[in-house]
Protein backbone atom coordinates (compact mmCIF):
# COMPACT_ATOMS: atom_id res chain seq x y z
CA UNK A 1 0.00 0.00 0.00
CA UNK A 2 1.93 3.52 -0.88
CA UNK A 3 0.58 6.64 -0.52
CA UNK A 4 -2.22 6.47 1.19
CA UNK A 5 -4.70 9.77 1.82
CA UNK A 6 -7.55 8.78 3.33
CA UNK A 7 -8.28 12.59 5.14
CA UNK A 8 -7.59 14.57 1.63
CA UNK A 9 -9.84 11.97 0.19
CA UNK A 10 -12.56 11.80 2.04
CA UNK A 11 -12.60 15.72 2.75
CA UNK A 12 -12.60 16.53 -0.98
CA UNK A 13 -15.57 13.60 -0.82
CA UNK A 14 -17.14 16.14 1.63
CA UNK A 15 -16.79 18.99 -0.80
CA UNK A 16 -17.87 16.94 -3.94
CA UNK A 17 -21.34 15.98 -1.53
CA UNK A 18 -22.03 19.35 -0.94
CA UNK A 19 -21.73 20.53 -4.20
CA UNK A 20 -24.34 18.16 -5.45
CA UNK A 21 -26.78 18.51 -2.53
CA UNK A 22 -26.47 22.51 -3.29
CA UNK A 23 -27.37 21.75 -6.89
CA UNK A 24 -30.13 19.30 -5.60
CA UNK A 25 -31.56 21.77 -3.09
CA UNK A 26 -31.50 25.59 -5.25
CA UNK A 27 -31.55 24.44 -9.02
CA UNK A 28 -33.62 20.74 -8.23
CA UNK A 29 -30.34 18.85 -10.76
CA UNK A 30 -28.37 16.15 -10.38
CA UNK A 31 -24.39 17.27 -10.75
CA UNK A 32 -24.35 14.38 -13.15
CA UNK A 33 -21.01 15.41 -15.01
CA UNK A 34 -21.19 13.46 -18.06
CA UNK A 35 -25.29 14.07 -18.32
CA UNK A 36 -24.03 17.71 -18.03
CA UNK A 37 -21.20 17.74 -20.25
CA UNK A 38 -23.47 15.61 -22.74
CA UNK A 39 -26.38 18.49 -22.43
CA UNK A 40 -23.83 20.44 -23.94
CA UNK A 41 -24.37 19.28 -27.20
CA UNK A 42 -28.09 18.89 -27.28
CA UNK A 43 -30.91 21.62 -28.50
CA UNK A 44 -31.73 22.80 -25.16
CA UNK A 45 -31.25 26.34 -25.15
CA UNK A 46 -32.76 26.94 -21.51
CA UNK A 47 -30.79 24.29 -20.06
CA UNK A 48 -27.45 25.27 -21.32
CA UNK A 49 -26.24 28.02 -19.58
CA UNK A 50 -26.37 26.59 -15.95
CA UNK A 51 -24.58 23.25 -17.61
CA UNK A 52 -22.11 25.70 -18.91
CA UNK A 53 -21.70 27.90 -15.70
CA UNK A 54 -21.38 24.39 -13.50
CA UNK A 55 -18.64 23.13 -15.91
CA UNK A 56 -16.95 26.45 -16.09
CA UNK A 57 -17.25 26.11 -11.97
CA UNK A 58 -15.11 22.82 -11.80
CA UNK A 59 -12.54 24.46 -13.90
CA UNK A 60 -12.05 27.84 -11.71
CA UNK A 61 -12.24 25.31 -8.81
CA UNK A 62 -9.56 23.37 -9.94
CA UNK A 63 -7.10 26.38 -11.06
CA UNK A 64 -8.13 28.09 -7.50
CA UNK A 65 -6.83 24.95 -6.17
CA UNK A 66 -3.89 24.89 -7.94
CA UNK A 67 -2.74 28.49 -7.26
CA UNK A 68 -3.64 28.21 -2.86
CA UNK A 69 -1.20 24.60 -3.29
CA UNK A 70 1.67 24.98 -6.04
CA UNK A 71 3.48 21.77 -6.71
CA UNK A 72 0.64 19.53 -5.26
CA UNK A 73 0.13 18.17 -9.09
CA UNK A 74 2.75 16.87 -10.83
CA UNK A 75 1.55 16.21 -14.60
CA UNK A 76 1.88 12.23 -15.84
CA UNK A 77 4.44 11.73 -17.89
CA UNK A 78 5.24 9.45 -20.64
CA UNK A 79 1.42 7.95 -20.76
CA UNK A 80 0.90 7.16 -24.15
CA UNK A 81 -1.39 9.04 -26.08
CA UNK A 82 -3.28 6.73 -27.90
CA UNK A 83 -4.14 4.87 -24.95
CA UNK A 84 -5.77 7.72 -23.11
CA UNK A 85 -7.65 8.72 -26.50
CA UNK A 86 -8.87 5.16 -26.90
CA UNK A 87 -9.60 5.60 -22.82
CA UNK A 88 -11.30 8.65 -23.21
CA UNK A 89 -13.67 7.44 -26.25
CA UNK A 90 -14.83 4.63 -23.87
CA UNK A 91 -15.53 6.69 -20.55
CA UNK A 92 -17.84 8.84 -23.39
CA UNK A 93 -19.22 6.37 -25.43
CA UNK A 94 -20.06 4.42 -21.70
CA UNK A 95 -21.52 7.18 -19.96
CA UNK A 96 -24.01 7.76 -22.69
CA UNK A 97 -24.85 4.33 -22.48
CA UNK A 98 -24.97 3.78 -19.18
CA UNK A 99 -26.96 7.11 -18.24
CA UNK A 100 -24.36 8.36 -15.66
CA UNK A 101 -21.05 8.44 -14.50
CA UNK A 102 -18.97 8.15 -11.06
CA UNK A 103 -20.74 11.42 -9.54
CA UNK A 104 -24.18 10.67 -11.04
CA UNK A 105 -24.83 7.22 -10.25
CA UNK A 106 -22.17 6.99 -7.59
CA UNK A 107 -22.53 9.84 -5.65
CA UNK A 108 -25.94 11.09 -6.59
CA UNK A 109 -27.91 8.15 -7.10
CA UNK A 110 -26.59 5.75 -4.90
CA UNK A 111 -27.84 8.70 -2.07
CA UNK A 112 -31.16 8.02 -3.23
CA UNK A 113 -31.00 4.35 -3.16
CA UNK A 114 -31.34 4.29 -7.39
CA UNK A 115 -31.12 0.15 -7.64
CA UNK A 116 -30.37 1.43 -11.53
CA UNK A 117 -27.15 3.70 -9.61
CA UNK A 118 -26.06 0.90 -7.13
CA UNK A 119 -25.78 -1.62 -10.20
CA UNK A 120 -24.21 0.67 -12.66
CA UNK A 121 -21.67 1.61 -9.51
CA UNK A 122 -20.89 -1.80 -9.30
CA UNK A 123 -20.33 -2.92 -12.55
CA UNK A 124 -18.29 -0.16 -13.64
CA UNK A 125 -16.04 -0.58 -10.50
CA UNK A 126 -15.60 -4.38 -11.40
CA UNK A 127 -14.95 -3.37 -14.88
CA UNK A 128 -12.57 -0.70 -13.68
CA UNK A 129 -10.44 -3.28 -11.40
CA UNK A 130 -10.48 -6.21 -14.40
CA UNK A 131 -9.35 -3.63 -17.07
CA UNK A 132 -6.52 -2.20 -14.87
CA UNK A 133 -5.31 -5.97 -13.79
CA UNK A 134 -5.64 -7.05 -17.47
CA UNK A 135 -3.26 -3.75 -18.50
CA UNK A 136 -0.72 -4.13 -16.17
CA UNK A 137 -0.63 -7.27 -15.00
CA UNK A 138 -1.58 -9.29 -18.26
CA UNK A 139 0.18 -6.81 -20.95
CA UNK A 140 2.65 -5.00 -18.67
CA UNK A 141 1.92 -1.65 -19.81
CA UNK A 142 2.60 0.87 -16.98
CA UNK B 1 -29.33 34.21 -13.04
CA UNK B 2 -29.83 33.02 -9.79
CA UNK B 3 -29.40 29.29 -11.32
CA UNK B 4 -26.30 30.17 -13.02
CA UNK B 5 -25.10 31.75 -10.03
CA UNK B 6 -25.00 28.80 -8.26
CA UNK B 7 -24.37 25.96 -10.75
CA UNK B 8 -21.17 28.14 -11.16
CA UNK B 9 -20.61 28.22 -7.04
CA UNK B 10 -21.61 24.00 -6.98
CA UNK B 11 -18.86 23.83 -9.67
CA UNK B 12 -16.37 25.48 -7.95
CA UNK B 13 -17.03 23.70 -5.12
CA UNK B 14 -16.94 20.36 -7.15
CA UNK B 15 -13.24 21.22 -8.83
CA UNK B 16 -11.94 21.85 -5.37
CA UNK B 17 -12.92 18.51 -4.13
CA UNK B 18 -11.50 16.44 -7.25
CA UNK B 19 -8.46 18.65 -6.84
CA UNK B 20 -7.87 17.98 -2.83
CA UNK B 21 -9.35 14.54 -3.19
CA UNK B 22 -6.87 13.70 -5.78
CA UNK B 23 -9.35 12.27 -7.90
CA UNK B 24 -7.57 14.37 -10.73
CA UNK B 25 -4.65 12.60 -10.27
CA UNK B 26 -4.67 9.64 -13.00
CA UNK B 27 -1.85 7.45 -11.56
CA UNK B 28 -3.58 7.55 -7.90
CA UNK B 29 -6.98 6.62 -9.72
CA UNK B 30 -5.12 3.61 -11.26
CA UNK B 31 -3.56 2.46 -8.00
CA UNK B 32 -7.02 2.65 -6.39
CA UNK B 33 -8.35 0.78 -9.39
CA UNK B 34 -5.08 -2.00 -8.97
CA UNK B 35 -6.52 -4.29 -6.51
CA UNK B 36 -3.98 -7.36 -7.33
CA UNK B 37 -0.66 -4.94 -7.44
CA UNK B 38 0.46 -1.98 -5.25
CA UNK B 39 -3.14 -1.16 -3.71
CA UNK B 40 -3.88 2.55 -2.92
CA UNK B 41 -7.52 2.27 -1.09
CA UNK B 42 -7.78 6.35 -0.51
CA UNK B 43 -10.32 7.03 -3.38
CA UNK B 44 -12.90 4.94 -2.10
CA UNK B 45 -12.68 7.47 0.94
CA UNK B 46 -13.98 9.86 -1.92
CA UNK B 47 -16.92 8.22 -2.46
CA UNK B 48 -17.67 7.37 1.27
CA UNK B 49 -16.91 11.39 2.05
CA UNK B 50 -19.60 12.84 -0.98
CA UNK B 51 -22.17 9.63 0.06
CA UNK B 52 -21.85 10.44 4.00
CA UNK B 53 -23.37 13.92 3.12
CA UNK B 54 -25.71 13.08 0.02
CA UNK B 55 -27.15 10.35 1.89
CA UNK B 56 -28.23 12.38 4.19
CA UNK B 57 -29.10 15.60 2.82
CA UNK B 58 -30.94 14.65 -0.31
CA UNK B 59 -33.33 12.93 1.89
CA UNK B 60 -34.29 16.05 3.63
CA UNK B 61 -34.38 18.25 0.26
CA UNK B 62 -36.61 15.67 -2.08
CA UNK B 63 -39.22 15.45 0.85
CA UNK B 64 -40.18 19.59 -0.39
CA UNK B 65 -42.57 19.88 -3.20
CA UNK B 66 -39.85 21.67 -4.85
CA UNK B 67 -36.30 23.09 -5.16
CA UNK B 68 -35.65 26.41 -4.02
CA UNK B 69 -35.37 28.12 -7.29
CA UNK B 70 -37.03 25.91 -9.45
CA UNK B 71 -40.50 24.90 -10.05
CA UNK B 72 -39.60 21.02 -9.57
CA UNK B 73 -36.76 18.40 -9.65
CA UNK B 74 -35.48 16.92 -12.51
CA UNK B 75 -34.36 13.33 -11.64
CA UNK B 76 -34.59 10.25 -13.71
CA UNK B 77 -37.45 8.22 -13.20
CA UNK B 78 -36.04 4.95 -15.02
CA UNK B 79 -36.26 1.89 -12.91
CA UNK B 80 -35.31 -0.83 -14.82
CA UNK B 81 -31.85 -3.20 -15.33
CA UNK B 82 -31.45 -3.13 -18.57
CA UNK B 83 -28.71 -4.60 -21.28
CA UNK B 84 -27.45 -0.83 -22.29
CA UNK B 85 -27.06 0.07 -18.80
CA UNK B 86 -24.67 -3.07 -17.66
CA UNK B 87 -23.05 -2.75 -21.12
CA UNK B 88 -22.56 1.27 -20.83
CA UNK B 89 -21.19 1.04 -17.15
CA UNK B 90 -18.93 -2.08 -18.46
CA UNK B 91 -17.84 0.61 -21.00
CA UNK B 92 -16.92 3.43 -19.07
CA UNK B 93 -15.01 1.35 -16.34
CA UNK B 94 -12.72 -0.43 -19.10
CA UNK B 95 -12.32 3.43 -20.41
CA UNK B 96 -11.89 4.65 -16.68
CA UNK B 97 -9.09 2.32 -15.70
CA UNK B 98 -7.34 2.82 -19.22
CA UNK B 99 -6.96 6.20 -18.74
CA UNK B 100 -7.39 6.80 -15.22
CA UNK B 101 -9.75 10.03 -15.22
CA UNK B 102 -13.91 10.14 -15.63
CA UNK B 103 -15.49 12.77 -16.62
CA UNK B 104 -15.53 15.27 -13.79
CA UNK B 105 -11.17 14.96 -13.14
CA UNK B 106 -11.21 15.78 -17.06
CA UNK B 107 -13.46 18.79 -16.49
CA UNK B 108 -11.13 20.02 -13.57
CA UNK B 109 -7.96 18.69 -15.32
CA UNK B 110 -8.17 21.95 -17.57
CA UNK B 111 -8.11 24.00 -14.62
CA UNK B 112 -4.52 22.16 -13.13
CA UNK B 113 -3.57 23.24 -16.65
CA UNK B 114 -3.27 19.14 -17.60
CA UNK B 115 -2.26 18.54 -21.33
CA UNK B 116 -3.93 14.97 -20.79
CA UNK B 117 -7.27 16.75 -19.92
CA UNK B 118 -7.77 17.92 -23.28
CA UNK B 119 -7.21 15.10 -24.63
CA UNK B 120 -9.57 13.59 -22.64
CA UNK B 121 -12.38 15.69 -23.08
CA UNK B 122 -12.12 15.98 -26.67
CA UNK B 123 -12.36 11.56 -26.96
CA UNK B 124 -15.44 11.87 -24.53
CA UNK B 125 -16.76 14.01 -26.93
CA UNK B 126 -16.19 11.86 -29.69
CA UNK B 127 -17.63 9.09 -27.41
CA UNK B 128 -21.28 10.99 -27.01
CA UNK B 129 -21.23 11.90 -30.73
CA UNK B 130 -20.53 8.32 -31.66
CA UNK B 131 -23.05 6.93 -29.02
CA UNK B 132 -26.25 9.26 -30.39
CA UNK B 133 -25.03 8.49 -33.96
CA UNK B 134 -25.64 4.89 -33.50
CA UNK B 135 -28.79 5.53 -31.24
CA UNK B 136 -30.39 7.50 -34.30
CA UNK B 137 -28.89 4.57 -36.91
CA UNK B 138 -31.04 2.06 -34.47
CA UNK B 139 -33.90 3.95 -33.46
Amino acid sequence: MNNFTPVSAFSGGILIGLAATLLLLCNGRIAGISGIMSGLIKVERAELFWRLAFLAGIVIGAFLFQQLKPGFYQPRENFPIGLLAFGGFLVGFGTRMGNGCTSGHAVCGIARLSVRSIVATVVFMVSGFVTVYIVRHVFGVL
Amino acid sequence: MKLIGLALLSGILFGIGLALSQMTNPGKVLNFLDIAGNWDPSLIFVMLGALAVTFIFFRVILKRPAPLFDSKFYLSTKKDIDKPLIIGATIFGAGWGISGYCPGPSIAGLGLGNFEAVIMVVFIYLGFIAHRFIMNKTA
